[in-house]
């Protein structure tokens, strides 16, 4: 009886899996009759097979190395900013009631605010390299990081903990026995939260001011108007941060389990 | 106000005398006695039943025996040392659900809880391992917490507390979020284990024929702010029979107890039903 519902499960996730991809089959079908058929200008709109010969040229030569390399460079710095920061902060609020009653709405509100507007700021700060993308990244990031961490540790249940000091538990002992485990799943979907904009703030702040990364070299090819090329690596920039969303996911399912 | 029996102090595992406690200050809206003048012993070996209307301060006196709380006047005893804190060696806690950590085994979370209490290393795996098998849940030992019905989460809830090897068990409404049937057996695999055991226990529950058929003495409280009416003595060997529940003893027994609770705990909804302690009800827990 297991077995056929199993069975079914899986079934209805195949076809579910086949959808998403005729889905997508479709869209490049209609961008190649777009492009091939329907006359519209190649400058606007190139061919997807020469998008494919692009990309593929791009993989082989490695000339996307160096521009790579200065984004996930940007995106680890930022990252490890505002998890350090993030992480460190929200435990400190946590202890307190008072201070998670002061800090939780006042983050929770400057997290609702587009900080991308700061950009211009940022550059005037930190100039056009690598500085202001990391301080943009940072910023962005960290609001989803503390509020996930405040919630996590100062909403663990109250049994837990009495049951834990009734037995002895020392400040060590409940911290790692019992907080940071209670934490750790809404910890860690404030980190892939986290994760998430500080790639897709640090990959569009590139593309607004920048001297190198993906981003930069998207726009540098657009006002190039090598279109092709372009939508390269635009494919290339999009497999990159599906890869890098899929392992973070995974690492969160994986932290979750345990 | 109220001592056991004749007892004698050197015979009291727990001493409590004129506990008063109340949750915020006076004009709070929070403001709630939970407990007031209240005095008792409990001696060596003793299963006592805390019994009560809902908010009377049962488990506020629980939590200030276990030195989880501090009483806002009136002192505690245990083993003859006034209780200051949290005292892991000599008292165990059974909560009413929810006390195991859901992301530790059964297994894990017993070792976890001499872990806290100091047993060294070597010594845990064989205690957790001959506590669990006492509750009867050998079986279970790698499985989560989520993964086990209601019945069987108390059970290993008690083996921890087992594992401890405290002489007293402090339980606050062990079995009050499981169904009638379950509570039952479980009601009677614990006077099992007692009569084995002879550890010295606190129970706080709000069922009757609970109360009767585990307690050595009944203690009824008032409705809040808490206060003991009145100790009934139930006079019968541990283990206790099935039968016994039948019989016209306890049939008697818990005819008293429920003429005594009655009117409290229509004084409780009354509590509970004016408007302006309606925030108050919220306060003890």
């Amino acid at each position: 009886m297991a077995g056929k519902a199993a069975d079914r499960r899986n079934r209805e996730a195949l076809v579910s899996h086949l959808i998403q991809v005729g889905f997508l089959v479709g869209l490049i079908v209609i961008w190649y009759l777009a492009a091939t058929r329907w006359g519209v200008n190649r400058l606007l709109l190139p061919d997807p097979v020469a998008v494919y010969d692009n990309l593929f040229d791009i993989l082989r030569s490695g000339e996307f190395i160096d521009d790579l390399k200065t984004t996930l460079g940007e995106l680890a710095v930022a990252f490890a900013i505002s998890v350090s920061g993030g992480v460190t902060l929200g435990y400190l609020i946590s202890r307190s009631p008072y201070w998670i009653e002061v800090f939780e709405p006042l983050f929770a509100a400057i997290y609702s605010i587009p900080i991308i507007l700061f950009l211009p700021l940022f550059v005037l700060f930190f100039g056009l390299g690598p500085a202001s993308k990391i301080a943009l990244g940072a910023s962005i990031s960290f609001f989803p990081i503390v509020i996930n961490t405040i919630a996590g540790f100062g909403h663990v249940d109250r049994q837990f903990v009495m049951a834990a000091r009734s037995m002895g538990a020392s400040d060590y002992h409940l911290f790692r026995h019992v907080l940071l485990p209670a934490a750790a799943p809404v910890i860690l979907t404030g980190l892939r939260m986290g994760f998430t904009t500080a790639l897709l703030s640090i990959i569009g702040s590139e593309t607004l001011a920048s001297l190198a990364g993906l981003g930069h070299r998207i726009v540098h090819l657009a006002e190039a108007m090598e279109m092709a090329r372009m939508f390269a690596y635009i494919v290339f920039v999009v497999a990159i941060a599906v890869s890098l969303n899929a392992i973070v996911s995974a690492l969160e399912a994986r932290g979750k389990r345990n | 106000m109220i001592l056991g029996d004749g007892m004698t102090t050197a015979e009291a595992a727990i001493r409590v005398r004129s506990v008063f406690h109340q949750f915020g200050e006076e004009g709070d809206q929070r403001f709630v006695r939970a407990l007031a003048d209240t005095s008792l012993d409990v001696a060596h070996g003793e299963l006592l039943c805390l019994i009560g209307p809902s908010g009377c301060g049962k488990s506020t006196l629980l939590n200030i025996i276990g030195g989880l709380m501090e009483p806002s006047s009136g002192t505690v005893e245990v083993q003859g040392q006034p209780v200051r804190g949290p005292l892991p060696r000599d008292i165990a806690f059974v909560f009413q659900e929810n006390s195991l950590f859901p992301w530790n085994t059964v297994i894990e979370n017993i070792e976890l809880g001499m872990t806290f209490q100091g047993v060294v290393k070597s010594k845990r795996a064989a205690r957790a391992a001959a506590a669990l098998e006492t509750v009867g849940l050998k079986e279970f030992a790698q499985h989560y917490p989520a993964q086990l019905s209601g019945g069987m989460r108390q059970r290993a809830a008690l083996a921890r507390a087992l594992s401890l090897e405290t002489a007293i068990l402090l339980m606050d409404e062990p079995f009050g979020a499981l169904d009638e049937q379950t509570r039952m057996i479980l009601g009677e695999d614990l006077s099992v284990l007692l009569a084995r055991h002879r550890k010295t226990i606190v129970f706080v529950t709000h069922s009757l024929g609970e109360a009767v058929f585990l307690a050595d003495r009944v203690a009824v409280f008032s409705a809040r702010p808490g206060r003991i009416k009145q100790v009934i003595s139930v006079n019968e060997p541990h283990p206790r029979k099935p039968e016994f529940v039948t019989s016209a003893k306890f049939t008697s027994l818990r005819n008293e107890l429920y003429g005594l609770l009655h009117d409290e705990i229509r004084k409780a909804v009354q509590q509970s039903a004016a408007p302006d302690t309606l925030q108050a009800g919220m306060g003890p827990a």
